[in-house]
C-alpha cells in the first residue's frame, strides 16, 4: 500500500513537472513570435545551407525542445549574425569616412599652394593618360569637359576617355573635330564602334568604349586568322612567327583598333574597376581610383599625377611570386 | 608528459581558432560572398629586406601565407582561387634567381602532392595556367602530375598562373582558334589555300574565350595585389572587366586573415555597383 502511494506520488510529480515545462515553452513562443518577420527578412540563404550551421542551429534548438522552437532558435541566430554583420560594415564605413576627411584636407592643402612640390613636378613620364568613367556619370557632359580642361591646364598632352556603353562618343562635341581614319574607311559621327580622336586645346583626346577592347582584339584575331589560312605552304614554321604579340599589335593597327598603352589610368566611379578598358593596352598601366565624377577635384588630379611621377617601375624583373622590389 | 600537454593545448587552441573563424565567416556570409578571388602575390623580397632575413626565407613565408589564405578562402566557401606565381616577364631576372625559383616551385608542388596537404584536405582541383613549355622539365612534369592527380576532384579550385601573361594567353587562344579553323577547312576541302569563305576566318569574342586557360572558370570578383602596387602587370586583363581591383599596402607574407576579411568587406560594400556594371556588360556583349 505504501509503495503504491509513493509510486502515485511520483507520477503526480512527473505530470506536474511536464505541465510546468509546457507552460515555459509556450511563454517563450509568445515572446519570439512578433520578431519573426523582422528576423526572416534579414538573412541570406548561404549561411542556412552550410552543414555546420544546420548542426549548430539544431543543437541550439534541441535545448529548447520542440520543432517549432527549432525554427525560432535559428531565427534568433540569424538575427544575431545579421547584427554583427551590420556592425562590421559600420566599422568599414567609419574608416572610409575618416580617409575621406583626410583626403579632403589634403586637397585643401594642395589647392592652397602651400607645397611647392605639387606646383612643380615633371610630367615627362606621363606620355599617355587614360580616364575611365562610369557610363551613368559620363552623361554629365559639362563635368567631362571640365575634367578635360583641368587635364589640359596641368599639361597632359594625350588623353584616352573610356566609358563602357559609348556614351562619351555620342555626347562629346567639340568646336573642331578630327576623325581618325581606319583601314575600312573614315568613320562617321553616329558610328559608336569608331575610335574617334579629337583635338582640344593642344591636347589630343581619344574616345573609347567597350567594343574597342575585346571586339577589337577579336577583329585583329580574324585578320591574323585569314592571313594564316591564306598561307598554306609554309606550315608550322610560319605559324610560330605569325602568332606573336608584335603581329597582334600590327593586326590591331590594320583593323583600326590600335592605340598607345596609357602610363596612368584614372578611374571615376564608385569602385576601383577598369570596366572593360581595352586589355591589350592595360598591361603595365598604373590604375588609380579617384571616386565618383560628381565629386571630382582639381587637387585630387594633381595629387594623382604627382604620386605617379614619383613611382618607380621594375618591369618584370621584380614582379614575381617570390621576388619583389 | 609535458609534450603531450603541449600537443593537447595546441589542439585545443586550433579547435578554438577554427570555431572562431567559423563564427566570423558565418557573419560575413550574411552579405554577398565572392565566388572567385585572384591574388597577385607581390612583396616577398621587400618583406625579407624589412625583416633582415634571406630572400629564400621570405619566399617560404610567402608560400606559408598562400596555404593559410587558401584554407581561409575554402572555409569561407570561395570556390575559385587564382594566384599569380610567375610571369613570363620574370624570366628576365638573373638566371641564378630563376633557377632558385624553379627549384622552390618544384619543392612546393611536391609538397602539395602529399596526402596531408591543404589541397587534399579540401579535395581541391589544381590548374596551372600559362605557357608551361617555358618551364624547366622537372617543374613542368611536377605541375602536370599535380593537375592530373587532382583533375577529378569536385572541391574548390586553385589556379596557379605560372609562365603566364594575359597577352600570351590571348595569343595562345588566337593560335588555337586558327589551328582549329585550318583543320576544319582541311577536313572539308582537302586543302586550305584558296578555299573557304571569308567567314571562315571570322573570330568572335566567344571563340577566343573558349580557348583561354581560364575557360570554364568564372571571372574573378576580386583581384588583390599586395604591397600597394597599382598595376595589373599583365594578369587576367581580359577577365577582370568587372572585378574589384584592390591594392592593400601589406606585403604578401604579412597578408593575414584580417586583411582577407577586410578585402571581402570592401567587396561587399561595392557589390551592388559591380553587379549593375556586370549586367550592363552582359547586355553589351
Amino acid at each position: 500500500m505504501m509503495e503504491q502511494s509513493v509510486t502515485y506520488a511520483n507520477l503526480d510529480n512527473t505530470i506536474e513537472l511536464k505541465r510546468k515545462k509546457k507552460k515555459k515553452k509556450s511563454l517563450r513562443r509568445e515572446c519570439l513570435l512578433p520578431l519573426s518577420p523582422l528576423i526572416l527578412s534579414l538573412l541570406p540563404l548561404q549561411t542556412l545551407n552550410k552543414p555546420w550551421y544546420r548542426h549548430l542551429a539544431n543543437e541550439f534548438a534541441r535545448t529548447f525542445g520542440s520543432p517549432f522552437h527549432r525554427i525560432q532558435s535559428s531565427m534568433i541566430l540569424k538575427f544575431i549574425l545579421g547584427l554583427f554583420w551590420y556592425l562590421l560594415h559600420i566599422v568599414v564605413s567609419l574608416v572610409h569616412i575618416w580617409s575621406y576627411v583626410i583626403q579632403q584636407l589634403r586637397c585643401y592643402i594642395i589647392s592652397s599652394g602651400l607645397f611647392a612640390k605639387y606646383r612643380n613636378f615633371s610630367l615627362s613620364r606621363l606620355r599617355y593618360l587614360a580616364v575611365v568613367v562610369d557610363s551613368q556619370e559620363a552623361k554629365h557632359t559639362a563635368k567631362i569637359k571640365q575634367l578635360l580642361s583641368w587635364l589640359s591646364a596641368i599639361g597632359v598632352k594625350h588623353v584616352a576617355l573610356y566609358d563602357a556603353e559609348g556614351v562619351l562618343k555620342k555626347s562629346i562635341d567639340f568646336g573642331q573635330t578630327r576623325l581618325r581614319d581606319r583601314s575600312a574607311g573614315t568613320c562617321l559621327d553616329g558610328d559608336v564602334n569608331c575610335v574617334t580622336s579629337r583635338n582640344y586645346e593642344e591636347m589630343s583626346i581619344e574616345l573609347l568604349s567597350f567594343t574597342d577592347g575585346k571586339e577589337g582584339i577579336a577583329k585583329a584575331a580574324s585578320f591574323l586568322c585569314s592571313d594564316h589560312l591564306k598561307n598554306d605552304s609554309d606550315g608550322c614554321g610560319r605559324t610560330e612567327t605569325l602568332f606573336t604579340e608584335a603581329n597582334m599589335t600590327k593586326a590591331l593597327k590594320a583593323v583600326g583598333y590600335y592605340g598607345p598603352e596609357p602610363d596612368l589610368l584614372l578611374v571615376y566611379g564608385l569602385a576601383r574597376c577598369h570596366l572593360g578598358f581595352p586589355p591589350w593596352r592595360l598591361r603595365y598601366t598604373e590604375i588609380m581610383h579617384m571616386g565618383p565624377l560628381k565629386s571630382m577635384k582639381y587637387s585630387a588630379i594633381v595629387k594623382a599625377l604627382y604620386d605617379f611621377s614619383k613611382k618607380y617601375q621594375n618591369y618584370g624583373k621584380t614582379i614575381c611570386y617570390f621576388i619583389c622590389s | 608528459m609535458e609534450k603531450q600537454g603541449g600537443i593537447v593545448t595546441s589542439n585545443l587552441l586550433g579547435s578554438a581558432s577554427r570555431l572562431l573563424r567559423k563564427c566570423l565567416f558565418s557573419i560575413l556570409s550574411f552579405g554577398p560572398m565572392p565566388t572567385h578571388i585572384a591574388f597577385i602575390m607581390d612583396g616577398n623580397r621587400r618583406y625579407a629586406k624589412k625583416r633582415s632575413i634571406k630572400q629564400g626565407v621570405g619566399h617560404r613565408d610567402g608560400f606559408t601565407t598562400l596555404t593559410s589564405n587558401l584554407k581561409y578562402c575554402y572555409e569561407m566557401g570561395v570556390k575559385y582561387v587564382t594566384v599569380y606565381a610567375f610571369s613570363i616577364d620574370n624570366f628576365k631576372r638573373d638566371s641564378s634567381e630563376v633557377r632558385f625559383l624553379m627549384d622552390l616551385m618544384k619543392e612546393k608542388i611536391d609538397e602539395l602532392l602529399k596526402q596531408d596537404s591543404v589541397i587534399n584536405r579540401y579535395g581541391a582541383r589544381v590548374n596551372f595556367w600559362g605557357n608551361l613549355d617555358l618551364l624547366s622539365e622537372p617543374v613542368r612534369s611536377a605541375a602536370k602530375e599535380l593537375m592530373a592527380s587532382t583533375a577529378s576532384n569536385k572541391g574548390p579550385v586553385l589556379s596557379v598562373c605560372v609562365a603566364y601573361t594575359s597577352a600570351d594567353e590571348i595569343m595562345h587562344a588566337v593560335q588555337e582558334v586558327c589551328r582549329e579553323r585550318r583543320e576544319r577547312l582541311q577536313r572539308e576541302h582537302g586543302r586550305v589555300n584558296g578555299m573557304g569563305n571569308e567567314t571562315d576566318s571570322d573570330v568572335s569574342v566567344a571563340d577566343l574565350e573558349q580557348h583561354f586557360y581560364t575557360a570554364g572558370c568564372p571571372d574573378p570578383d576580386i583581384v588583390i595585389r599586395t604591397s600597394g602596387e597599382t598595376r595589373l602587370s599583365n594578369f587576367l586583363l581580359w577577365q577582370s572587366t568587372n572585378s574589384h581591383l584592390q591594392n592593400p599596402v601589406r606585403l604578401w607574407p604579412e597578408f593575414s586573415l584580417r586583411h582577407l576579411i577586410w578585402a571581402i568587406l570592401e567587396y561587399q560594400r561595392v557589390y551592388s555597383y559591380l553587379e549593375d556594371t556586370r549586367n550592363l556588360s552582359k547586355k553589351n556583349e
